[in-house]
């Protein structure tokens, strides 16, 4: 292999690994909402979109009150687009989940689908029929600066990819595992009666659950636009399609799942795109996930079914 | 302590206790026996304010109980063990016996797992142990544990020997006389009747909801209508 090549590979697989990075903040989301609630949320791809969005608008603002701060504005930019999107997640679930808590499976799985479509039309009339670009002065200065790695360039925006999501991973896994809020949160996921008999404070868990998980999505809805450049109110759906699959190809309900799922469709993609070119992403991701489920239905990472019950 | 006043309660359209009356006096085990479907569960769920009360009172320390309201309960000092032991399966012996003390702070954990070893010394071995991967056995002694952890002025358990080796129902049995003798009341309910009277102070037999005969336990032993109903002779 050639220096040149290798160094392409490299670069290769930091861009699968940050688009992993990206997909698995907002697998996260899934997976949780199913740990807890049993339920896919389909509208979380919307709150990704949503948190693309407010940090967009709020940067736009903050540069008006006073001026291109770069640092400072993205910082609070993406602070905003956590608390938009935690907001949006919050509402979803007391108005189209809660209810539907001791319904059929399908309610509030459908209910899950009308949100996610009145999200992106509510978006698409009533701030954006076409894409809006990311702020190139704040972009541009993450992805043309780069650190060498070897002979492999590395953008300040992947650096801030794998770190913030290192970063919040770790705080999660310490959340989850090691704090008395991660056993209430893993108690209620597995027993909600018997939660609710120690005292644990059912309803506010879940919706904690669902404010996490959205917040993630902001934070990976910033990243993402500003990885592409562009942002447009139905951004979500194929996000959150691939961020989905990433949580069933790990195992649902599996929080390492989620993770690792999400990192083997980022650098799957990056390998189709080196080797077949970008259009053949999808057919490759499915692919994977056909495979896996043949072979481990339950996902890589995930329970027996009859341990769930 | 605690007393339960013509209490009518239910699930949706189904009305499972009515005209309930019964009464836990400090330092006391109290059984309540009756078949199957008499309401002896929805009892300890209804104090548990799992269950909504449709009329009646429950007392606490002459103060009325919250109803509805299983925090609210809880805090009280009330706390339920319910039938099924309900362990969660993948939280650690540990996390399980942690959970327990929700409510609480966090400081007195040390003290109170000490306790709860010092009852159920296995439990220490197997504190890094999934719950789930218990034997019954155990995990009867940990939903026990887990329901000490909460510093109950009243322990409510529900079934504690269901499906349990002989051996094992007796060890549970004297553990619940054990914490009794510590000065914790407790309300027990039990489908293995002569065990639960025998270190009972006093019982209730119920039927569809209804009290149909109460004494001690001694007395209910003795009774023609509790040897044939409850005990097969």
């Amino acid at each position: 292999m050639t220096a040149d090549s290798t160094s392409t590979l490299t670069e290769i697989l930091v861009g699968g690994i940050s688009r992993g990075a990206m997909y698995a903040l907002v697998a996260l989301g899934y997976t949780m909402v199913y740990g807890v609630l049993g339920m896919i949320n389909f509208a979380h791809g919307e709150i990704f979109m949503i948190g693309m969005f407010a940090c967009v608008y709020a940067i736009g603002a903050f540069s008006v009150a006073w001026g291109d701060h770069i640092m400072l504005n993205l910082t609070l930019g993406i602070m905003v687009a956590m608390i938009f999107s935690a907001a949006y997640g919050y509402a979803n679930e007391r108005i189209a989940y809660r209810r539907l808590r001791k319904a059929h499976v399908l309610a509030p799985l459908t209910s899950a689908i009308g949100i996610s479509t009145f999200l992106q039309y509510f978006i698409f009339l009533t701030v954006s029929k076409d894409t809006v670009n990311f702020p190139r002065y704040y972009s541009d200065y993450l992805t043309n600066h780069h650190i060498n790695l070897g002979s492999a360039e590395v953008t300040y925006l992947q650096l801030t990819i794998l770190g913030l999501t290192l970063v919040i991973m770790t705080g999660l896994f310490y959340l989850i595992n090691f704090t008395r809020l991660g056993i209430a949160l893993r108690a209620t996921a597995q027993d909600q009666l018997m939660a609710s008999l120690v005292g644990i404070p059912v309803n506010r868990i879940i919706a904690f659950t669902f404010i996490l998980g959205s917040a993630l999505a902001a934070i990976a809805g910033v990243m993402f636009s500003m990885y592409n450049n562009v942002l447009v109110f139905d951004a979500g759906y194929r996000v959150g399609l691939k961020a989905f699959t990433a949580a069933i190809l790990g195992g649902i309900g599996n929080i390492p799942g989620a993770v690792l799922g999400a990192m083997i469709l980022g650098l799957t993609e990056a390998l189709t795109t080196l080797n077949f070119g970008s259009q053949w992403d999808d057919p490759a991701t499915f692919a994977v996930l056909m495979l896996v489920l043949m072979l481990r239905p339950r996902g890589l990472l995930g329970e027996r079914v009859a341990d769930k019950v | 302590m605690l007393k339960l006043h013509d209490i009518y309660a239910g699930y949706g359209a189904i009305e499972v206790l009515k005209s309930l009356t019964l009464e836990v006096r400090a330092g006391e085990i109290v059984a309540l026996l009756g078949a199957n479907g008499a309401g002896k569960s929805t009892t300890l769920l209804t104090i548990a304010g799992v269950v909504p009360v449709r009329s009646g009172v429950i007392t606490w320390q002459d103060k009325p109980l919250p109803v509805g309201q299983a925090d609210a309960v809880l805090r009280q000092g009330i706390c339920l063990c319910p039938e099924g032991r309900h362990i969660f399966p993948r939280l650690t012996v540990l996390e399980n016996l942690i959970s327990g003390s929700f409510l609480l702070p966090a400081n007195r954990n040390p003290a109170k797992l000490e306790e709860v070893f010092q009852y159920f010394p296995l439990l220490a071995e197997r504190r890094k142990q999934l719950g789930g991967t218990l034997s019954g056995g155990e995990q009867q002694m940990l939903a026990i544990g887990r329901a000490l952890m909460g510093e109950p002025k009243l322990l409510m358990l529900d079934e504690p020997s269901l499906g349990l080796a002989p051996q094992i129902v007796a060890r549970i049995f004297e553990i619940i006389r054990l914490i009794n003798q510590k000065g914790v009341p407790i309300l027990l309910v039990e489908q293995n009747a002569r065990q639960a009277l025998k270190i009972a102070h006093r019982g209730y037999v119920i039927v569809t909801g209804r009290n149909q005969l109460t004494g001690t336990g001694a007395e209910l032993l003795a009774s023609d209508e509790v040897r044939q109903a409850y005990l097969g002779e």
